[in-house]
């Protein structure tokens, strides 16, 4: 530790830390506290999902307000169908793939001493921790939490009257929502500013790591489309306290009342969320393919196959994923040659994935692989991106889009894009940057353990609500066997439900890996994988500050086995030291 | 440094990816898994799930048996001959996969969705039946125009759930003799339909599975879509975009008829089609 950070009181250290490496911890706990929460409605949503006529007496001691007689109330379902997808979505996986992962790497592999602003990223943070508060607070307000859905469209989300949870609930929604996008955007800005101005010398964009990459494009992406979902945010707190119509047209009757609105319309809110909520699937899933590339490359002792042209693909995917929000609208009502316009562009995107993915996959060829526990989450995300992907071009095709439309299709196609390769993504770097983090192994063998249940549950269940979308099964409702015709997939529920204890059963066996590492792991040198990028060429853990100096940067962050030697060369060493290298990575 | 993979650990993973490919594509080419088809447009949108369930099944196959073969034949290959990147390469290996996925998807939106898309949303035929569907919270009213072949005015102001669910103005009297129900939809088989869709509160999205139908009604809008029922029977409808806490059961039922039966009904009911 240096001077000037061991000369500071505990708080200041710990808890109103500026250090990029300690606000990164912070925001990844924040991110499992919350994902405890997540998870633990999707055990409810699964419960009723699997057995929806039963009562439920034991709930009924816990929750007694949303088990009224034993019966879970349709209400609270969809207060939990909508938190855990807004958890999971903005306080899980935002936080901690993007704000977490992303506020602890990217000084560490840009070599910089810190982020560029370190007060406004603490104040990022201490943003965000007030906006949890707020959403978790709003599940005990009268009338429940949220329930319009985590897209919340008017008038279900801006009329009180119309849904229990719209009431106080969807207030706090809002404004939880509000502190997070405010939040976001300074930590994008900090990053984005961070990459292009703090590089140590040497660190020319073509030279930065592919995490790095991901998180630059996904913090630009993050800066131009939240700002909309804001104007959104605070026209539909307008039209829910101030008596304004931005989303609310004439002759509404509700409870038998004609309300006075007049001049709105729903889809306005339509278009702004998701001119927001299109990006922000790229905003999570990029920097988990940036993080795939990196331990791909570590253990497979060979360069990334296509660099530039995965760079290219990302910059491409950005700009496109910024045109095509309307693909979660065909059905919405819209003029049907903006339909049209929007499927050509949308199924365009799978142009430049298809190259990221080519890159992955190639970047195995000839690889001397070692299969770690974060190659294998690693390697498990070029599946799911491949396979979620796919599927993708079954929605973006706008008249087969008519029939998946708001089926479980659609559940089954976003949890593999954002939940299983994001995830994977978080799991990748947890077990990757472990060591630098806290100078520490976390256990190998209970590491595989744990991806081995994840990996052999989410895949089926999630392959399996597609084989539910086809049979015509729609999402978000309370109880599946009402409709007569998808009576004959219930079966399919049961055996979700059944693979997401055994993913559970994983992530608690990664719970105790990450505790029992935490104090009891072994002890990991500087450079424990042999990776020829910045982060490695400081102390574990990192320093406070990370170098007094940061080092100068010769060449590419992937330079394994370029030799043939078989040894690699670090992007600090300098061309004249080639000759004496690190030597054979077998030591 | 790094422990050794062991191979069973290889065998695992490529087996476990082999599993999962094998499962998906079986899972898929299973036959039944949509509805019936009951619409015109249905073949359409069908051909188009079976068009993307060939092409997509084919680069997920394709994939993962590179994937596979990869991790098989290059784990612990200790190969440490030097691995030289030719930019010239990588640069054939994208055009590659873009000239794949460009055919794939736009022959998919271009040749096949968009004449799906014309059928649904494009110019209706000379003989279409026109009926009116309002959804509200949790049920759907579907409304004839009766004897005169018109709509009469709806005002908001006078909807009464029991006498006058959709709100017919007293004062047109072109709504005297429209025929109202509740949660039925009939139709004469054969005949293209536009639905007027309009809703009272939120939004709703009517759905007919069999009928690949869905768009969400949006309020203060009048909404249609156009379909023609193909088979004779009783369909399911529903409700697909939340819409409140009852939301899971605003279904109904649309009854295809022969035309005569349809004719027979509908001058039971005292309208004229």
């Amino acid at each position: 530790m240096s001077s000037a950070h061991a000369g500071l009181p505990f708080w200041r250290r710990y808890i109103f830390s500026t250090d990029h490496k300690v606000i990164g911890i912070q925001y990844i706990l924040t991110a499992v506290f919350m994902a405890l929460v997540a998870v633990g409605l999707s055990v409810l949503i699964r419960m009723q999902m699997t057995w929806p006529v039963r009562l439920w007496p034991i709930m009924e001691q816990l929750l007694p307000t949303a088990y009224e007689g034993g019966a879970l109330k349709p209400e609270f379902y969809l207060t939990m169908v909508t938190m855990h997808g807004t958890i999971m979505v903005f306080f899980v996986i935002s936080l901690a793939l993007v704000s977490g992962v992303g506020n602890f790497i990217i000084p560490l592999q840009v070599g910089a001493r810190d982020m560029a602003y370190p007060f406004l990223n603490m104040l990022s943070y201490w943003t965000i921790v007030p906006a949890c508060l707020i959403m978790l607070a709003s599940f005990f307000v009268e009338g429940g939490a949220a329930a319009g859905g985590w897209t919340s469209y008017p008038p279900l989300s801006a009329l009180p009257g119309a849904l229990p949870g719209s009431g106080l609930g969807q207030t706090l929604w809002i404004l939880g929502m509000a502190l997070f996008i405010v939040s976001f955007t300074m930590g994008s800005l900090n990053f984005a500013t961070t990459i292009l101005n703090l590089r140590t010398k040497g660190m020319s964009l073509m030279r930065m790591p592919l995490t790095v990459w991901t998180l630059l494009v996904s913090s630009v992406l993050g800066i131009l489309a939240f700002p909309p979902l804001t104007a959104a945010a605070i026209m539909l707190l307008l039209d829910r306290h101030g008596g304004t119509s931005f989303f609310l047209p004439e002759g509404l009757v509700v409870g038998g009342n004609v309300l006075a609105y007049e001049g709105g319309t729903p889809l306005l809110f339509q278009h702004l969320f998701w001119f927001l909520g299109h990006p922000e699937v790229y905003v999570l899933v990029l920097p988990a393919l940036g993080i795939a590339f990196d331990v791909v490359a570590t253990f497979g002792r060979r360069p990334v196959f296509g660099y530039r042209t995965t760079v290219w693909a990302l910059i491409v995917a950005a700009v496109l994923s910024m045109i095509v929000w309307g693909h979660h609208m065909f059905t919405s009502g819209m003029n049907p040659y903006l339909g049209e316009y929007f499927s050509i562009v949308t199924v365009l995107i799978t142009l430049p994935f298809a190259v990221i993915g080519v890159n992955l996959i190639a970047s195995l060829w000839r690889a001397d692989l070692r299969l770690t526990t974060a190659m294998l989450f690693a390697i498990g995300i070029i599946s799911a991106v491949g396979t979620g992907g796919l599927g993708g071009l079954w929605l973006g095709t706008a008249a087969s889009d008519i029939y998946f439309h708001s089926s479980v299709f659609v559940v089954g196609h976003f949890h593999f894009m954002i939940g299983v390769v994001t995830s994977f993504g978080i799991f990748a770097a947890i077990y990757y940057w472990f060591p630098k983090t806290f100078g520490r192994h976390m256990n190998e063998t209970l590491g595989k353990i744990h991806f081995w249940l994840t990996i052999s549950s989410v895949f089926p269940a999630f392959i399996g609500m597609h084989y539910l979308g086809l049979g015509g099964a729609l999402r978000r409702v309370y109880d599946p066997t009402y409709y007569e015709y998808v009576r004959p997939l219930q079966e399919m529920n049961v055996w979700i439900t059944f693979l997401l204890f055994i993913s559970i059963a994983g992530q608690l066996v990664f719970f105790v890996n990450l505790f029992r590492s935490l104090f009891w792991g072994t002890k990991a040198d500087a450079n424990p994988w042999e990776g020829a990028t910045l982060e490695w060429t400081t102390p574990s853990p990192a320093p406070h500050l990370n170098w007094n100096e940061p080092p100068t940067v010769y060449g590419g962050p992937y330079q394994y086995r370029v030799n043939g030697v078989g040894g690699y060369v670090a992007q600090h060493t300098p061309p004249e030291e080639i000759k004496c290298w690190v030597g054979p990575h077998e030591g | 440094m790094i422990a050794r993979t062991r191979t069973f650990e290889t065998t695992a993973l490529a087996l476990f990816f082999f599993g999962v490919t094998t499962l998906t594509v079986w899972g898929f080419a299973m036959p039944d898994w949509l509805p019936p088809a009951a619409s015109r447009h249905a073949e359409g949108v069908d051909g188009l799930i079976r068009y993307l369930l060939v092409t997509t099944g084919a680069i997920f196959v394709i994939g993962h048996a590179v994937l596979i073969y990869f991790i098989l034949k290059f784990e612990g290959s200790e190969d440490s001959t030097a691995i030289q990147t030719n930019p010239k390469t990588e640069r054939l290996w994208s055009i590659l996969p873009v000239l794949t996925m460009a055919l794939v998807s736009e022959v998919g939106v271009l040749f096949l969705g968009l004449p799906v898309w014309d059928e649904i949303y494009g110019e209706v035929s000379e003989d279409v039946l026109v009926v009116d569907v309002a959804a509200r919270q949790f049920e759907w009213i579907v409304r004839y125009p009766g004897e005169d072949g018109e709509f009469g005015r709806t005002d908001p102001t006078q909807i009464d759930g029991q006498s006058n669910p959709t709100g017919i103005d007293n004062a047109d009297p072109r709504g005297s003799d429209d025929i109202v129900e509740r949660n039925i939809l009939r139709l004469p088989v054969n005949r293209p339909v536009q639905l007027r869709l309009r809703s009272h509160d939120v939004l709703h999205s009517f759905s007919v599975a069999a009928f690949r139908v869905k768009q969400d009604i949006v309020p203060g809008m009048v909404g249609s879509t156009t379909f023609v029922p193909t088979q004779l029977g009783e369909f399911e409808m529903g409700c697909a975009e939340l819409c409140g806490l009852a939301h899971y059961r605003m279904g109904g039922r649309v009854i295809v008829m022969s035309p005569d039966d349809y004719e027979t009904w509908l001058s039971e009911q005292g309208g004229d089609a």
